[in-house]
């Protein structure tokens, strides 16, 4: 392992959130609900990156976050790497890929859809997931929405 | 033969696993998109509606009983529907108007479907809401008919109008079909498109620059291999070789530039000089209300259709009832209930 690699990752136990859009950092922080976390947590954005130019890392401590969290994240920072340390070593990298299908986490923009008229969960699917800026479409409505640009269900 | 399109490729709830189990043992299914239908489905239903226009009055349907849930409101296509249903035997139960329901009161259209399905054998519902159809297709333990919601779907006038093409072209193979007006809003002019797409058409698109066909179903079209033209400008030239010239209604509210609607709202009107060049087998259909866009004396010209394509919509509503409640083709051919 590299000595900038140790860097980043130099907590004992936890997970470390890497590559993400610097822009997307405080995002990814809100949507990880890392304000209500009380172990020790290190936000950094604005990391020179070769992939991303700039990016973000989120280190936090003694934290394992479950598939359904980081499904979330696919949706705001679609190409994250979640390294899971374990005693200083990282013992797995989850890479964040979008899955085929977005249930409950993303509201559709069409206000006449019937996702934004009944208590009901949100259905995407995810239209050529492999494209730089992959599109939802709704499967109620059929509209179909830019991923940069949707807005989360709360 | 089932076609079961509706739970291909979702997760499902517990409930739409018991729904699926029972649909498939009773052979019904909802009937909420033609847009996945293939080939062979909508040759089928098709052949069906042909079926009930030899015989359209039966008791196939005795003992069912129907509701009609039209949160918005409609002339044809629910006197369609209840007429459907009672040429067949069935019973029909229901409102016309929202605002004679709970809905009034907040009730949630889960809950009004919940409770209409403790009643009827199968629901036809339109709503003015997207994608309605389809979420009550998922909650609903009877099947789900589709009979509009909103700008989306409309897959029982796309069933009629296909149907109609059918029935005066002999197929629906290899045809010039114009469509005129109203492009970038009209629903069925739309639905037409994605369901043509196994027949190898082409297509003539008819409108102004306000109100033309959007990208998305121009990339349909080169996606599937459609060929298609544009035309701003409307006269008997344009539309010589067509066998199929489908109207649709240029409506003010859908213009942001009231100039521009002034400038074309006379542009996009079918006159009866502009048929002096038209094909014998050339038909001229409209989804209807029709406003001023056919001037009343084209009524009486041999290629008017439109009027006898809303009494088509009588017998492939007859097929889609018999369809979701798990009546097969072969069954229709061996009723013993005409009357």
């Amino acid at each position: 392992m590299s000595k900038k690699e140790r860097i980043v990752a130099a907590i004992e136990n936890g997970t470390v959130i890497d590559h993400i859009p610097a822009e997307k950092t405080y995002e990814v922080a809100n949507l990880l609900k890392i304000s209500e976390i009380d172990t020790p947590v290190t936000i950094g954005s604005n990391y020179i990156s070769k992939k991303l130019g700039k990016k973000g890392i989120i280190k936090v401590e003694d934290k394992y976050f479950s598939d359904a969290e980081i499904s979330q994240l696919s949706v705001v920072a679609h190409r994250v790497v979640l390294n899971i340390i374990h005693d200083y070593e990282v013992v797995e990298k989850k890479t964040v890929t979008l899955p085929d299908r977005l249930l409950g986490i993303v509201k559709c923009n069409n206000p006449k859809c019937i996702t934004n008229n009944e208590p009901m969960s949100t259905y995407f699917t995810v239209v050529d997931k492999l494209s730089p800026h992959p599109e939802l479409r709704c499967r109620y409505c059929d509209k179909v929405q830019d991923i940069d640009k949707v807005e989360l269900c709360k | 033969m089932t076609f079961g399109r509706n739970f291909g490729k979702k997760c499902l709830t517990l409930h739409q696993i018991v729904k699926k189990a029972y649909f498939s043992i009773m052979k019904e299914q909802d009937f909420v998109t033609i847009a996945d239908l293939s080939k062979e489905e909508i040759m089928y239903l098709l052949e069906m509606a042909k079926e009930f226009e030899l015989h359209p009055n039966r008791e196939i349907l005795k003992g069912r009983v129907v509701a009609t849930l039209f949160f918005e409101p409609s002339t044809r296509t629910r006197l369609s529907f209840e007429t459907a249903a009672n040429r067949l035997g069935a019973r029909v139960i229901g409102f016309s108007d929202a605002k004679v329901t709970s809905a009034t009161k907040g009730e949630t259209l889960k809950d009004t479907i919940l409770m209409v399905s403790n009643y009827a054998d199968v629901i036809v519902m339109r709503h003015h809401i997207e994608g309605a159809a389809q979420y009550a297709s998922e909650i609903a333990p009877v099947p789900i008919v589709n009979a509009g919601d909103g700008a989306h779907m409309h897959p029982s006038q796309c069933l009629l109008d296909l149907y109609s093409i059918y029935k005066t072209q002999g197929t629906l193979d290899n045809l010039n079909i114009y469509l005129v007006g109203d492009l970038k809003y009209g629903r069925t002019v739309h639905s037409l498109i994605t369901a043509m797409r196994h027949f190898n058409p082409t297509f003539h698109f008819v409108a102004p620059k306000e109100l033309a066909m959007p990208d998305e179903y121009k990339t349909y079209c080169k996606d599937h291999g459609i060929t298609f033209e544009e035309h701003t400008d409307f006269n008997e030239e344009v539309i010589k070789d067509a066998d199929i010239l489908y109207m649709t209604r240029v409506q003010k509210e859908r213009f942001s530039d009231l100039m521009e609607y002034e400038r074309v709202k006379n542009v996009y009107i079918l006159k009866r000089d502009m048929l002096c060049k038209a094909k014998d087998n050339m038909r001229i259909l409209h989804p209807l209300p029709r406003v001023n866009e056919i001037a009343y004396d084209v009524d009486d010209d041999p290629h008017a259709y439109y009027i006898q394509q809303a009494g088509n919509g009588l017998f492939a509503r007859e097929a889609i009832f018999c369809h979701t409640l798990g009546i097969t083709l072969e069954d229709v051919r061996n009723d013993k209930t005409i009357i």
